[in-house]
């Protein structure tokens, strides 16, 4: 690797070295594209254990009396219905509906919140939140990005892997929860939540930096009987695509809603306590949404890929967002923002690859869906 | 895995292995190793004629879109239709199984600008990141 010297490094930085992981610079951060190669590692993740280094996330805390009427306020969806130890995945929201980010909000107790946000609008989100923080004096918005490793445990064998390391019953734990103060591999007070990035079972384990090597030795170790392989950043991309997870900054973006992307499943338009974008998400609603993420497969031979054009007739109707070849289906599919008019199953359009239009035909999303 | 002594080089990464009027034209190893999984490649057409360094053929890796620039004018005659079913013959077997195209060499004055094997083992390996 070259000129990366400049680059932020994650506290798992040396395993990236140690298991020969092509180190890019991925918006700014060094991390591994690939190790043993992206079709191999996504396989892995599918059927058997992968391990991500995923500490490029931010985290922050919300603690204090006001913690919920401010993300109330902060996030589309009603979190007054959470429960400790759950997860909701949300969305923050610009005044005119378009998405500061999506991220994960654990609920640990009615005034303690722990947030998990996208790295590359760490330090926007929390300016965001720090600004709405005037209007609650009693409550405390702590950014912890810097004080905490975030490593991935994905796939099928992930619950027998992490089972070993812990005396906490992984049982116990169900899809979008989480538990705290829990020792892993010797380490104590670490997180461990079960959630994910890939449309497998899986657990995201958070704990102190100086101890993220320990940690990754010791899971690499304990999935070594199952087979557990370092999975990079490319495959992380391919399987959460598969899965139809939106990735900010392609699904999403600041002129985007979750409506649009298709997320309104996780956003409660007539929530009883205001939020922001609100007003724009209703309108939306009653006045129909501007564009309406599909997904497509392609029907000619060709790779769809963020930003190429989708036209219909010779006329422009929208762009792809992601596409890819799907390791998991072996076809070339992708997402993309077309006309709400447009967006029916089985509707063709074409997709412009290097001034050609190729026949693509919308499918059901998501692509792929774990068998339970 | 070592590049054959009867083949030229491109500095784009493309090899030419001349047989008389005609060469085969792949990608070295270099080339698939840095792009990954392959699992497409849009296949140049017979009869097609290009000038040198002209874009020939497209691969695309899992994340990556890359253009094959033709080490030579020449003529299309035959293209590898084995890629279009099995594109990771380009990363199994890049000098081999994994060639793309044939071409009838127009200017043959254009190979012998190429490098041989010995420095474009040494451009190959000063290029950077392989290990």
């Amino acid at each position: 690797m070259d000129n990366l010297g400049s680059l932020r490094k994650t506290p798992n930085y040396d395993m990236h070295v140690k298991y020969g992981g092509k180190v890019v610079d991925f918006g700014g951060w060094a991390l591994s594209v690939q190790f043993s190669g992206i079709l191999e590692e996504h396989k892995i993740v599918r059927e058997k254990v992968g391990l991500f280094d995923v500490s490029h996330m931010g985290e922050a805390t919300v603690v204090g009396e006001q913690a919920l009427p401010f993300l109330q306020k902060l996030v589309s969806r009603d979190l007054s219905t959470m429960v400790d130890g759950q997860i909701y995945y949300t969305h923050m929201l610009y005044p005119n509906g378009g998405t500061v980010d999506d991220l994960m909000v654990t609920r640990y107790g009615p005034t303690d919140y722990y947030l998990v946000i996208n790295a590359s609008n760490a330090a926007k989100d929390v300016e965001w939140m720090q600004k709405l923080a005037h209007e609650f004096p009693k409550v405390k918005v702590t950014d912890i990005s810097a004080d905490t490793a975030e490593l991935a445990l994905q796939g099928p064998l992930a619950p027998a892997t992490l089972q070993k390391l812990t005396r906490y019953d992984l049982s116990k734990l169900k899809y979008y929860h989480a538990v705290r103060d829990v020792e892993v591999a010797g380490i104590p007070k670490c997180i461990i939540s079960r959630t994910g990035y890939t449309g497998e079972d899986g657990f995201e384990v958070f704990t102190d930096p100086r101890n993220a090597n320990k940690l990754w030795e010791a899971i690499m170790d304990a999935g070594q009987e199952f087979g557990i392989k370092p999975i990079g950043l490319g495959a992380r991309d391919t399987l959460r695509f598969e899965a139809s997870m939106p990735l900010y900054g392609q699904e999403l973006d600041e002129n985007t809603s979750p409506l649009e992307a298709g997320l309104g499943r996780f956003v409660n338009v007539d929530k009883p306590t205001p939020f922001i974008g609100q007003e724009a998400l209703k309108k939306q609603v009653a006045q129909g949404l501007p564009k309406k993420l599909v997904g497509f497969e392609m029907v000619d031979r060709g790779i769809p890929r963020h930003n190429y054009k989708v036209a219909k007739n010779g006329k422009e109707i929208g762009y792809v967002t992601t596409g890819s070849y799907s390791p998991t289906l072996d076809r070339n599919i992708g997402n993309a923002f077309v006309p709400v008019s447009e967006a029916k199953i089985g509707n063709e359009f074409d997709v412009i690859v290097r001034d050609r239009p190729l026949k693509a035909r919308i499918i059901k999303v998501p692509f792929y869906r774990r068998k339970k | 895995m070592a590049y054959p002594k009867d083949f030229k080089y491109t500095k784009t990464h493309e090899y030419i292995k001349v047989n008389g009027k005609e060469g085969v034209v792949g990608l070295t190893n270099y080339a698939q190793h840095e792009l990954g999984d392959i699992v497409f490649v849009e296949l140049p057409v017979v009869g097609k004629v290009f000038k040198q360094n002209d874009v020939f053929a497209v691969v695309e890796s899992v994340k990556a879109v890359s253009d094959c620039y033709a080490p030579a004018g020449g003529k299309v005659v035959k293209v590898n239709e084995k890629l279009v079913e099995d594109p990771s013959l380009v990363n199994k077997d890049p000098h081999g199984d994994g060639w793309i195209m044939v071409l009838e060499i127009a200017n043959p004055a254009d190979v012998n600008g190429l490098m041989d094997v010995a420095t474009y083992e040494k451009f190959e390996s000063e290029a950077g990141s392989h290990h």
